[in-house]
């Protein structure tokens, strides 16, 4: 299984703006069907509490584990479903898009949110995770991608993980953005089993309050890239030249909704009015160190601001 | 008698008061309501105006601060916060 579907310019270009990429159901039930089999099936029932919950998994799972920095394609072994997982025809095409050919594990952890009864039986109250940017303060160009995995299918009632797109071009340190319960435009994963949610390491994101009687599962891997993030994905979608501006205001009839310049200056509910175009140049920033071309623009909104004349 | 605090903090699409909320959260300290991250997708109110119309007392508002050469473009937390109370009657 050596074949790989590379993501194409717009898909990259809409990672580039929003920070994330979805697929649906793309992991077979095959593969779901055995990672539920390697976390080994600890019965719902059990109510002696979470981290006791957490440490019967741990005990009795096939997850291995996994020194940090260790490259990706050894990081699990060749009979098991997440090596599989990973080494789907799109899976591989997306990490090597976004992350290169020979990216490293930085880690991985099975995230388990409890069903009510839980937080009966120890009589603690039950909330969602707090909006949190992950690790730390980032302030690089280069980034890691998460892998969330959906292994059984998400109901709205389950509280799927939340996360604001577009977020991740923003330098927050971590938990500091705590304080916002709701923003506009934010999204809640609700999706069939085996779906893929493929973040930049920006995006705010947090778990949701799972109402449901069943356990939620959610097992994230985040992979750094080893290589210069440079047109790694299918480009032959691109212009062989610089992408001309288009007209920009006062623009006549409605321009390409599939233009990189138009995914690259789409808003989102939730920009403020000034930072939204600051988001606009840090897009077109971010696009052009994936390009490598320092000359792109998207609607003028770098050029203006660099025309110094002498 | 006893009185509880009740906190709004909404974000703003500008500086202005009357213009769009684009973020908000509630924390009360009547315990009547219990509110938590991604629990609702529409604002309490459509601005922070509309919220002074409903009693509520504008405590604190964010500062317009210049913006620090080389780092005019970096974003970061939400710009526009403005924190509103309630001061509300509860039996003890």
């Amino acid at each position: 299984m050596n074949e790989t579907v590379l993501l194409n310019s717009r898909q990259m270009a809409s990672f580039a703006a929003r920070g994330f990429l979805r697929f649906d159901a793309v992991v077979p039930p095959a593969i779901n069907e055995a990672f539920l089999d390697t976390i080994g099936r600890v019965p719902d029932g059990d109510l002696q509490g979470m981290r006791a919950h957490y440490a019967g998994i741990m005990q009795s799972s096939a997850i291995p584990v996994v020194a940090a920095g260790t490259p990706l394609a050894a990081a699990y072994p060749e009979d098991s479903p997440l090596h599989a997982l990973l080494a789907l025809p799109v899976v591989r095409g997306a990490i090597a898009s976004l992350v290169g050919g020979h990216p490293v594990f930085d880690h991985h952890f099975l995230h388990i949110a409890f069903p009510p009864a839980f937080y009966a039986a120890q009589n603690t109250r039950q909330i969602a995770q707090h909006y949190h940017q992950d690790s730390t303060i980032d302030p690089r160009a280069a980034f890691d991608i998460q892998i969330m995995y959906y292994p059984h299918a998400v109901t709205a009632d389950m509280g799927g993980t939340r996360f604001l797109p577009g977020s991740h071009l923003r330098v927050v340190s971590e938990a500091a953005i705590a304080r916002y319960q709701n923003i506009r435009g934010q999204s809640h994963v609700v999706c069939p089993a085996g779906t893929l949610l493929i973040l930049h390491h920006g995006i705010w994101h947090g778990g949701g309050i799972n109402r449901a009687e069943q356990l939620r599962y959610m097992f994230k891997i985040r992979i750094c890239p080893t290589e210069r993030q440079r047109r790694l994905w299918d480009t032959s979608d691109l212009p062989a030249a610089a992408l001309p501006q288009r007209p920009i205001f006062w623009t006549g009839p409605a321009p390409d909704p599939d233009s990189i310049a138009a995914i690259l200056t789409r808003p989102e509910p939730w920009h403020e009015a000034d930072t939204g175009r600051l988001e606009y140049i840090n897009r077109v920033r971010f696009w052009r160190y994936l390009l490598d071309d320092p000359s792109f623009d998207a609607d003028y909104w770098a050029t203006r601001i660099e025309n110094e004349p002498h | 008698m006893a009185f509880r605090q009740q906190v709004l903090v909404l974000y703003l699409a500008t500086s202005a008061l009357d213009t769009a909320v684009v973020g908000w959260s509630s924390y009360d300290g009547t315990g009547a309501t219990d509110h938590m991250a991604g629990d609702s997708e529409t604002p309490p109110y459509a601005t922070g105006l509309d919220a002074l119309k409903n009693g509520w007392r504008l405590i604190q508002a964010m500062p317009l601060l210049p913006h620090a050469g080389g780092d005019e473009f970096r974003l970061g937390y939400l710009k526009y916060e403005f924190f509103f109370e309630k001061w509300v009657d509860v039996d003890e």
